[in-house]
This record gives C-alpha cells, structure tokens and sequence, in this order.
C-alpha cells in the first residue's frame, strides 16, 4: 500500500504538480529562515523579554481550534449515520491530521533550546504532568494525532484492499476522538485562561469562545477544501453536504459573535485597569497602535461574513458560500492570532507598553509550517480520493 | 549621576557551551583506538558513556582523515564533555556525585574553552534558612548602582544589556505603576519624582514553577527559586507565567568579556548561560549560600535594600518586618512574594 500510495501521490496533473511545487520552495524558504534562527537565536524574531511569545504560537493557538474543528463532522457521520458528511469526514481528519503536524512545528520552532526537547518525554526527560497545562498539552495533541492517523488509516486500508472497515473498531476510536477534540481545545485555552498574570487571558470565557470561533474556522476551510475537490476530481460531494456544513459555520459564527459581543461589553463598560489590553488593542495606548489595524479589519470581516451567511439566500448560493467562508477564516485567523496572544502581553506586568512586529524570519518561518501543512494534506486527500474513487486498489499479486 | 546604558563590548570568544554545533569538528586519531577504549574499560555508566563518545569520534575521524586537519587532545577532551553534558539529568534529580560530576565538567570545558579556571559551587541550601527581602522606598534614589553591580556579579549577557532589576519611576503623588517609567535616561534623583526596583520576588507560590513543563525551575529549601539552564528548553510559559516581570531570556548568545567575567560561580546562579534558556535573579545565590548579601544589597548607597533570613528572630529583615509597615506588591494574586516594601 505504501508504495501504491507513494505512486498515488507523484503523479497527477500539471497544476497539481506546480501547487506542490510552489510548496516545497516555500517549506525551502521557511527552513533558510529556521536556520538563521537557529544560528542567531531567537532574537532575529520580533520577540522580546515584554512580549516573549509572538506570531509562532498564535499560528499554534489558531491551529489547534482548526484541527479540533474539522473533527466535529466526525460525530454526525459514524454515530448519527448522516450519510451526507461521510466524504466530508475523511477530508476533515486529513485537515486535522495536517493542522496539528503544524502545530507541532510551530511549537518546535518557537523553543529555545530545540535540541534538548527529549526532556520533556517521560522516563528520560521529566514531564511536569499533571502541574503544568504546557504538559497536558504536548499529551493531548500526540494523542490527536494518534487517533486521527488510525482512524482513517484503518477505514482507507480496508477500502484499498476492498472490504468493508468494521465498525466495531472504529466506532470507539470515533467517540473518542470526538471528546478528545473538545479536550485539545479546552486545555490550550487553559494554557492562556490559567495565567492570573495576564489578565487579558485569565477569563472564563476564553475556553469556550475558542470552541465557537474553531468551529466556525475548521468547518469553513473544509468547505473551501470541498470546494476545490469538487471541482478537480471526480470524487462526488452533493451539494447538501457543503450545504449542512455552512449551516454549522453560521451558527458557530453566530455564537462567537454573541460572545464577543459579551467581552466588549465587560471590558468597555465598566473600565478598569484590567481593561488595558483590550484599549490597546482596539484603540491604542500613547500612540502605539499597532494592532488596531488588525483588529478592526478582523470583526469587519467577521461581522460581514456572519451576515451574509445569516441570510439563507445568500448561503445557498456557493459563489457568496465560498467567499464568505473564506473572509471568515482570514478574520479568524486575525483574531486568535494578532487578538489574543500578543495583547496578553501588552501592557505587561508593570503597565508599560512595548509593541511587537514580527520579522521577516518569524514569517518566513510561518509561511514554511503553512506551505508544510498545506502539503502534507494535499498528499493525503490525493492519496484518499483515489482509494475512495477505487481508482487505488490493492492488485493480487499472483 | 549618570547611568550609562550603553556599555558597548566587542565579541571575542564565545562561551556558548552548547552540544550541537560542535559535533562536526572532531579529531582524526585513528580509528581502532576508540573501539580498544569500549572494550578494555570497565563499563560502568561514565566510561559506558565515555566509550560510545569515542566510537563516534572516531567515526568522524575516519571521515575528516582526508583532509589533513590535526585536532589536538583537548578538542577531542571538548567534544565528550560536550557530549555527556548533552545527555545529563535534571540538576534536581541528580546524586551529589552527579552534581560533583556536573560542575566538574563544565569548569573544565571552560578551561578548554577559554584557558582560565573557574569555580563553581554546587552548594545546596543552609539549614534553617529562608530568605526574604525588604525594599525602603523613602530611601531609593534611582542611582542603579545595584543594577550594575547585579550584571557584573551575575554575569549578565552584555550585549543585550541584560538586567534582572527594573527600577520604577513614579511622579510624586501616585503609585501607579502603568504611569511609572522603568526606561529612563536622565539625571537622578529628578526632582518631583521617587523610585521603587523591582526583581524576581522568589515567591513562596510562584506561578512560573508551576507551568514549566519539563521541571526546569524549582524553589529551593532556603525559599530561592532557581532555573537549571541546562534543562530549560526554552519555551517562554514561565515567563508569561510570572506576574512581577521576573524573568529574562537569552535571545541570543550571552557574551561578557574575559576581565569582566566573575569566576566565583553557582550552579544555579551566576555561572555561564547560552542562547535560548531562561535566567533571572537568584538572590545571589552563590554569594548567599555562604553568607554574603547579594549584589544588589551590598551596592546600594542609600541602604534602602534589606536582606536577611526570614527564620532568625535577629535578622535585620525580621526587624524590618516586625517594625515597619510593609506591603507587597499584587498581593490579590496569591504569589506570596517574600519580597516586601515600606517606608520610613
Ligand atoms: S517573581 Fe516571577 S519569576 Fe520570581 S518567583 Fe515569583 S513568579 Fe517566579
Ligand atoms: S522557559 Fe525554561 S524554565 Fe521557563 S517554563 Fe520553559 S522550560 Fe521551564
């Protein structure tokens, strides 16, 4: 199967090789990038002792909701027996499957001292289990990816030698998953929700407005990705599925609006000095401004795609569908990312603010786990539509 | 007076004692040596150790034999330090023999390294002992003596200015520290003003323990909370963790020169750092462990910085404690800092 697979992955059409192509110059790039960071240390990044963590764990952060998110259609298929997101579920693993190898490297690459990471494996290292939420995290999302490496796996190799996956099997591995992807979800936002010392974090609400906002980002990249499977293969994906999958996004999207709707108010209408985070961020703080750009465009963004999907009309016609899902994404993405993790930062712990800009390095490096994970998944749904298409069977050799 | 920020150094010689760049300049003694070694030692763990390094050695000097480069014992010596060094145990963990071994090695890859000789202490914690710090604000008076005096003994990275201390500016008539200013360059005492410093509190709750994933970070007996540099895998939580702006990072290579090098060293203290770990202030402990006043204490030329053990009755923390009225700071946190203000 490995070498059938392999065979799938190399051949394919002009476009399908000057994408890949365009991927590995980008990964080459980033990898350029990662070396004079290794070289130099991390201060060619934008980082600082005032703001220590940067674009690399807000890329982590928004990552690991995508990858939670894409298994949520999990659930209908195998237990409700939704026949309409079966195709879409094996796309969604591999999302899942490529979101958290990215971040992993993005953690991997924001360390210090990447050689000495064996320390946290338990037995030669010392993992500070159960303590430390760092350490809930690296199990929880090795253990994601374990189950959302088997699954598929399992359901593919028996659709490649023609017989039928038994549901005995993966049914549990499902439901867990399922719960597992809540987990993965909750224990990153406790690993920001858990610090008293940043007040912008240490909110009860960060927890579930992330479920909400990755429910929106996953499932409207899935539809993208659809999208585009659709449209340049033969693999069949109905309409209603795309359908029912942009009525999760609306009302995800819904929800993350009602909450963020409900932190504005917190933080604006009774101002205190825990609200100067958020001041800074939608308003600046004595000139310095350099997230309010982001901000603003981000909940534009947002506001403009959550309305567009509200209308059914609009919904139900793809051209918008497409649109609005991938506007949602970007604002999103803008908002784990700039909105989160660097305003947590600023002002620190004595009141003084200090700005951050990313370096060509740090988005180099970026844009290498992006065209990665971008290149993993396109390896792995080639390799899974064909299976599915039948066009990849396993050939008695006799 | 003047504090002069930019004490610019140039690089010479960098005292970086990490593993993994070294690995590509080993020697080219010949190939059966290394393997005798593994076969005649003995194999406890050290020469086990000891054994493979050579192996892989002389691997690499099976390689490098073309191009004539002659490395001599002492790069050879360098590389298996290095090499055991990488794969060394957690400083809390370890024997008071691996601790011995430890300190042994690094003082000699520094011999290596750079010719001279250093010492470094593996000190554990005094007996009844537990360390607090009073801060008199009346009497602060925004010289920063303290801050250099901290650098040179700690062996603070030059060229990014290091400083574990931030002394706090405040216009008269507010503490608020969001108004203060911890980055001035001017004159001092300005008029109008007053000045409170602050460091790594040692708190007896402290946060930035807790989150660390690998247990690189620890409070001690005697109450110091100490990093093992060469556990810390660089990943910044604590730092996020910490609520009083504790710690420091090495962004990159810390450098000090030669003649500003202070050779007394801690294990968990002062001794040499290398890019990517954690660091911040250690209450001395290399000069604390053996009854000295830390740095910051002894420089300060107004007195306005107390140090003492929280346990004596006749320290002269216990008396600030018990005579003057003392705050900390963000006590609503839980932290439990045993780092304490007052006034006269
Ligand atoms: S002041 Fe910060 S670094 Fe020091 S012990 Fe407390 S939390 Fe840790
Ligand atoms: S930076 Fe080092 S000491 Fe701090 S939490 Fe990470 S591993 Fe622990």
């Amino acid at each position: 199967m490995i070498s059938d697979g392999l065979k799938e992955a190399t051949k394919g059409s002009t476009a399908y090789h000057i994408w890949m192509a365009t991927l590995t110059l980008l990964m080459l790039f980033g990898t350029y990038a990662y070396y004079q960071q290794i070289v130099h240390g991390l201060s060619v990044t934008g980082m600082t002792d005032r703001v220590s963590w940067g674009l690399y764990i807000s890329n982590f952060t928004f990552l690991v909701g995508v990858a939670a998110a894409a298994v949520m259609l999990v659930l209908p298929t195998y237990i409700l027996k939704d026949i309409d997101f079966s195709q879409a579920v094996l796309i969604g693993e591999g999302l899942a499957v490529a979101a958290l190898i990215m971040c992993l490297a993005f953690v991997t690459v924001d360390m210090g001292g990447p050689a000495r990471l064996w320390h946290i494996i338990p037995g030669i290292g010392n993992l500070n289990w159960p303590a430390s939420m760092l350490a809930w995290d690296v199990i929880v999302l090795n253990g994601y990816l374990f189950i959302n490496i088997t699954i598929p796996f399992y359901i593919l190799y028996h659709h490649y030698l023609g017989k039928k996956p038994k549901k005995s099997v993966y049914l549990p591995g499902v439901l867990i998953s399922v719960f597992w992807a809540v987990g993965i979800h909750l224990v990153t936002a406790f690993l920001y929700a858990g610090l008293p010392a940043r007040p912008f974090w240490n909110n009860a609400l960060l927890g579930p407005r992330f479920l909400a906002s990755a429910f929106a980002a996953g499932p409207a990249l899935i539809i993208l990705v659809l999208a585009i499977i659709r449209k340049y293969t033969d693999y069949y994906i109905a309409d209603k599925t795309i359908n029912k999958i942009a009525m999760v996004v609306t009302v995800a999207a819904q929800i993350n609006l009602i909450m963020l709707g409900s932190e504005l108010f917190k933080e604006f209408y009774s101002v205190t000095h825990h609200s100067s985070s958020a001041i800074y961020m939608f308003f600046g703080i004595d000139g310095k401004n350099a997230l309010v750009p982001w901000i603003w465009t981000s909940i534009a963004l947002n506001l403009l795609a959550t309305l567009a999907l509200t209308y059914n009309r609009f919904r139900r016609n793809h051209t918008v569908l497409f649109i609005s899902c991938a506007v949602l994404f970007l604002a999103i993405w803008i908002d784990k990312g700039m909105g989160l993790i660097i305003p947590g930062f600023i002002p620190g712990p004595w009141g003084e603010i200090v700005e951050y800009f990313p370096t060509w390095v740090e988005i180099g490096v970026t844009t290498g786990i992006w065209a990665l994970g971008a290149f993993v998944f396109s390896l792995l749904v080639k390799v899974a539509v064909s299976i599915e298409l039948g066009k990849m069977q396993y050939r008695n050799r006799q | 007076m003047l504090f002069n920020r930019k004490n610019k150094v140039k690089k010479n010689q960098k005292a970086d004692l990490t593993f993994s760049e070294e690995q590509g300049k080993m020697d080219n003694r010949p190939a059966n040596e290394g393997v005798e070694q593994v076969i005649n030692k003995p194999q406890d763990r050290r020469t086990a150790m000891k054994g493979l390094t050579a192996m892989l050695l002389s691997g690499a000097g099976l390689l490098n034999s073309s191009c004539s480069l002659t490395a001599g014992e002492d790069e050879q010596d360098l590389a298996q330090l290095k090499w055991e060094e990488y794969f060394k145990g957690n400083y809390r963990l370890m024997t008071p023999e691996e601790k011995k071994e430890t300190v042994r090695r690094l003082e000699r890859m520094y011999e290596l390294n750079n010719g001279g000789k250093i010492n470094i202490s593996d000190k554990g914690p005094l007996k009844d002992v537990l360390y607090g710090y009073a801060f008199n604000i009346s009497k602060c008076r925004g010289y920063m003596d303290c801050i250099n005096a901290c650098i040179k003994e700690n062996n603070q990275d030059r060229n990014s200015q290091m400083q574990y201390i931030r002394i706090h500016e405040f216009e008269n008539g507010r503490m608020d520290f969001a108004m203060a200013d911890d980055n001035f360059y001017h004159e001092v005492p300005a008029a109008g003003h007053f000045y409170i410093g602050t460091q790594c509190f040692h708190c007896d709750n402290p946060p930035c323990v807790d989150v660390c994933p690998v247990k690189a970070t620890w409070k001690e007996k005697d109450g110091i909370v100490v990093i093992d540099y060469d556990w810390c895998i660089g990943c910044r939580y604590c730092e996020a963790a910490c609520p009083y702006d504790g710690r420091r990072f090495n962004w990159s290579d810390p450098h000090v020169p030669e003649n500003e090098l202070n050779k007394d060293q801690h294990y968990l203290g002062n001794r040499l750092r290398k890019k990517g770990v954690m660091e911040k202030c250690t209450f001395c402990i290399q000069r604390t462990r053996s009854g000295a006043n830390p740095a910051c204490v002894e420089a300060c030329p107004t007195g306005a910085r107390i140090f003492g053990n929280l346990l004596d009755p006749k320290s002269s923390i216990r008396w600030v404690l018990e005579n003057k009225k003392v705050f900390r700071l963000k006590e609503d946190l839980g932290t439990e800092p045993k780092f304490w203000y007052f006034m006269d």
